[in-house]
């Protein structure tokens, strides 16, 4: 638990120092939501029936683009050579980094989702769910997305091959992430498409850490 | 102590080393010799455990380091080509990190003397970005003063040291041979250590 903390603390130190590019993400995410209204026009209703799914859209895009640095900084100056040669387990280490590109990048969205929902005229209600359908599905984005950055780490172009390997793998968040939010609409319940998600995010916590170190040994090799 | 039977690496197609063998015991060093692209760095990190073996295997006190990784990785401490700093942080700490991330508890004072006797008196709370060349590299060798370790393998270490690091390196070498350690180093230098076994690749 320690060395999960410590490489947490160490990532929000670091972004700390650097804050424009956890900023850029999160201006791309406010920017390319507030787009849709301009651009398909004021119908109230078009708009409260796209908006789950372009918030949701626009939380995958902008995870994404946060996913390439990731590792390759650490990658670049030789620290996660370090950390993979650590007495402590190299996981854990990764965990910790997960968790801070999470509250980073996945924890503000989550927070400006209500406010940008507004944008489309969702209830409260509808808001309400859309927070906390992606609550539960930012982490599990950033978990998949860390198995991506791992195995396109030092590869040549890594961005696009990493938006080709990771988006596929995004669709069952989005489904069960923007379909929470009509399925309350519809008045069926939400109750089994959160436990849907939660459940995808209990499998890949579970797993993913494992996968990502397995594929940056790899690629350090 | 250490041991490597029967080595072998390879690069894509490329033979790079086979057959090596060599052992270290207490207070012995090995300098590892070899043109520019022989594979000096490869067989260092295969000594490590980073980059996997084609054929042969590398003991540390008689088990093979992939059956122990916590215990073997607790005993060396590996320094590479790369200076393993983060531009935004001071060295101050990019150390105390560093050290805390392989399970130890650094104390501040012994970090900041530590750099003071790396020559690095006053700059311990700048970014690491301004610094030049050879004090990062003086920054990256001050972890094998705060790191307990019985084994250190040195990539090229004399790297981007003037001659006053040099020598301050070359006594470090020396003390922690005289204190039972054991060093496996890549050079093209002749150096003026005791004890050396060699291998020419």
């Amino acid at each position: 638990m320690r060395t999960v903390l410590i490489a947490l603390r160490r990532d929000l130190l670091l972004a700390g120092r650097r804050r424009s590019e956890v900023l850029t993400a999160l201006l791309f995410f406010v920017v390319v939501v507030s787009l849709f209204p301009i651009g398909v026009g004021p119908e109230r209703a078009l708009l409260r029936r796209i908006g789950p799914g372009v918030l949701w859209v626009a939380a995958l895009l902008a995870t994404l683009l946060g996913l390439p640095r990731l590792f390759a900084a650490d990658h670049a100056d030789g620290t996660l050579e370090q950390m993979a040669l650590s007495p402590q387990p190299f996981a854990l280490q990764v965990m910790g980094k997960l968790a801070a590109h999470w509250l980073l990048c996945g924890l503000p969205l989550v927070v400006l989702a209500p406010v940008l929902g507004l944008l489309f005229g969702l209830s409260a209600d509808a808001l309400l769910v859309l927070t906390l359908s992606l609550l539960i599905g930012t982490p599990l984005l950033s978990l998949i997305g860390a198995i991506g950055a791992a195995l396109t780490l030092g590869v040549r172009g890594g961005g696009v091959l990493l938006s080709l390997l990771v988006l596929p793998l995004f669709i069952p968040a989005l489904v069960f992430g923007a379909g929470s939010v009509d399925a309350q609409a519809a008045g069926l319940g939400v109750q089994g498409h959160l436990s849907v998600l939660g459940a995808m995010l209990a499998l890949a916590a579970f797993f993913a850490p494992w996968a990502t170190t397995v594929s940056l040994r790899i690629a350090m090799e | 102590m250490l041991t490597a039977t029967d080595l072998a690496c390879s690069r894509g197609e490329r033979q790079l080393f086979e057959r090596l063998c060599f052992a270290l015991e207490a207070g012995q060093w090995l300098h590892v010799k070899g043109e520019n692209g022989a594979g000096k760095t490869t067989l260092l990190r295969t000594v490590v455990g980073l980059s996997p073996a084609d054929r042969g295997q590398v003991r540390w006190r008689g088990a093979d380091i992939r059956d122990q990784p916590g215990d073997y990785r607790r005993a060396f401490v590996y320094l590479g080509h790369p200076a393993c700093l983060k531009d935004d942080l001071s060295p101050l700490e990019n150390l105390q990190l560093a050290l805390q991330l392989d399970g130890f508890e650094p104390r501040e004072e012994d970090v900041l003397q530590a750099l003071q006797r790396l020559g690095l008196h006053g700059r311990e709370d700048l970014p690491s970005r301004v610094l030049s060349a050879g004090q990062r590299r003086r920054v990256l060798l001050a972890r094998l003063l705060l790191r307990p370790a019985q084994l250190w393998i040195l990539d090229e270490p004399f790297n981007a040291l003037d001659a006053a690091a040099t020598e301050l390196l070359l006594s470090m070498v020396r003390h922690h041979l005289d204190a039972g350690g054991v060093a496996v180093l890549t050079s093209h230098q002749t150096m003026p250590l005791a004890q050396s076994r060699e291998v020419r690749l």
